[in-house]
């Protein structure tokens, strides 16, 4: 599929097959996702939407969200959402990585978390920004307050993902996007690719969200860890102040991907309350696979 | 005499249930030790926990006073 990308797209239908094996068809995924964000130097831009690269893109969603679904425990329901979701973030005991980084982690390990985070903190925010236009009236507005502190304010200096940029090239490391593709853990491109998907599908746009709430409400605490271990360990200031920055900044936007994000939107749309709880709890898990297999690597588990 | 009849208007100002209080918009926020801090984004957690390591500001410590 990657070499057909080189060549001149056509209208011919092609047998692009998923391969079966996990860590290929989560690159290949990941590739085609890339379509939809910045694309790549040298693939013509119009296989973004070519039925080809659609018809396997979504048979590569559909495998990853089937498996997402099997191994994802009963959800507690109470009838409060925000009772529901904080449960989950509550009842997640997995290993830290920002835990690890704080008190042990070698400056090589860390370098190696870095390089493996770029993968996402290089478009921060940008796959919850496809969510936009599928909501209406108040979690829009206030998905918008998130989105805006995201993307600095109006600032492109305050950029997160410039401020990322800044620290890993302070820090030594190719600031170039998707420059750490080869070698990113399956776990951490499974993570990448259900956030797009959460994004790119209309249908789970609940879920989007619902991680959007895990995600910025597991985010406060391990970055203040995450800048001290970088500190301890003489990291560059644009690096560590990328984290002091999360600290502020998701400690506000928990409080409205929760609030007037996600319990407003299941008032208006009942039906979404399970798909949120799937988005919080898919959020917890892909981060435990991810900090279990990088900790395994790193033979500290 | 103030009102407690409720209004449908966006909140200014909101407490979070065990959490900080939100501030939407510009505004300048005086610390106990009189020191003034200018809010930068479009919402801002300011710590009612007292406990916040960036004080004025929250930074999540609340969460750790649980229970």
């Amino acid at each position: 599929m990657i070499a057909a990308l080189l060549t001149t797209p056509d209208d011919q239908p092609r047998d692009f097959a998923a391969s079966g094996g996990r860590e290929d068809d989560a690159l290949t995924l990941w590739v085609l996702h890339e379509l939809h964000y910045r694309g790549f130097v040298g693939v013509d831009e119009h296989w973004e939407w070519q039925a080809s690269t659609i018809g396997l893109r979504i048979e590569l969603e559909r495998d990853l969200e089937e498996r997402l679904r099997a191994r994802r425990p009963e959800p507690v329901v109470t009838g409060d959402l925000a009772v529901d979701l904080l449960r989950i973030l509550a009842d997640d005991q997995s290993p830290s990585l920002a835990r690890h980084v704080q008190r042990r982690a070698t400056r090589e390990q860390t370098l190696q978390l870095l390089r493996q985070r770029s993968l996402y903190h290089l478009k921060e925010a940008d796959p919850t920004s496809w969510v936009i236009p599928r909501l209406t009236g108040g979690p829009k507005a206030a998905l918008l307050e998130i989105q805006f502190d995201e993307y600095g304010n109006g600032d492109p200096g305050r950029v997160h993902h410039r401020l990322f940029e800044a620290g890993i090239a302070a820090s030594g490391l190719d600031g170039a996007y998707g420059a750490y593709v080869d070698e990113a853990v399956v776990e951490i491109l499974e993570q990448n690719n259900v956030l797009s998907m959460l994004g790119l599908q209309r249908r789970l746009r609940g879920a989007a969200l619902g991680h959007l709430a895990a995600f910025e409400g597991t985010s406060s605490l391990p970055s203040r860890q995450l800048a001290q271990g970088l500190r301890r360990l003489d990291f560059p200031e644009e690096m560590a102040s990328y984290y002091d920055e999360h600290v502020e900044a998701d400690a506000v936007h928990e409080q409205l991907a929760l609030h007037d994000i996600c319990v407003a939107l299941v008032a208006a749309e009942p039906a979404l309350y399970d798909d949120v709880l799937l988005g919080a709890w898919a959020c917890t898990d892909l981060e435990a696979r991810t900090a279990g297999a990088l900790l395994d690597l790193w033979e500290v588990a | 005499m103030t009102s407690s009849s409720p209004i449908d208007d966006h909140a200014d100002v909101v407490l979070c249930a065990d959490g900080p209080m939100l501030l939407r918009g510009k505004a300048v926020v005086q610390d106990e030790d009189g020191v003034r801090h200018r809010t930068t984004r479009p919402v801002t957690a300011v710590c009612r926990c007292g406990h916040s390591a960036i004080k004025p500001w929250c930074d999540g410590t609340h969460k750790l006073l649980r229970d």
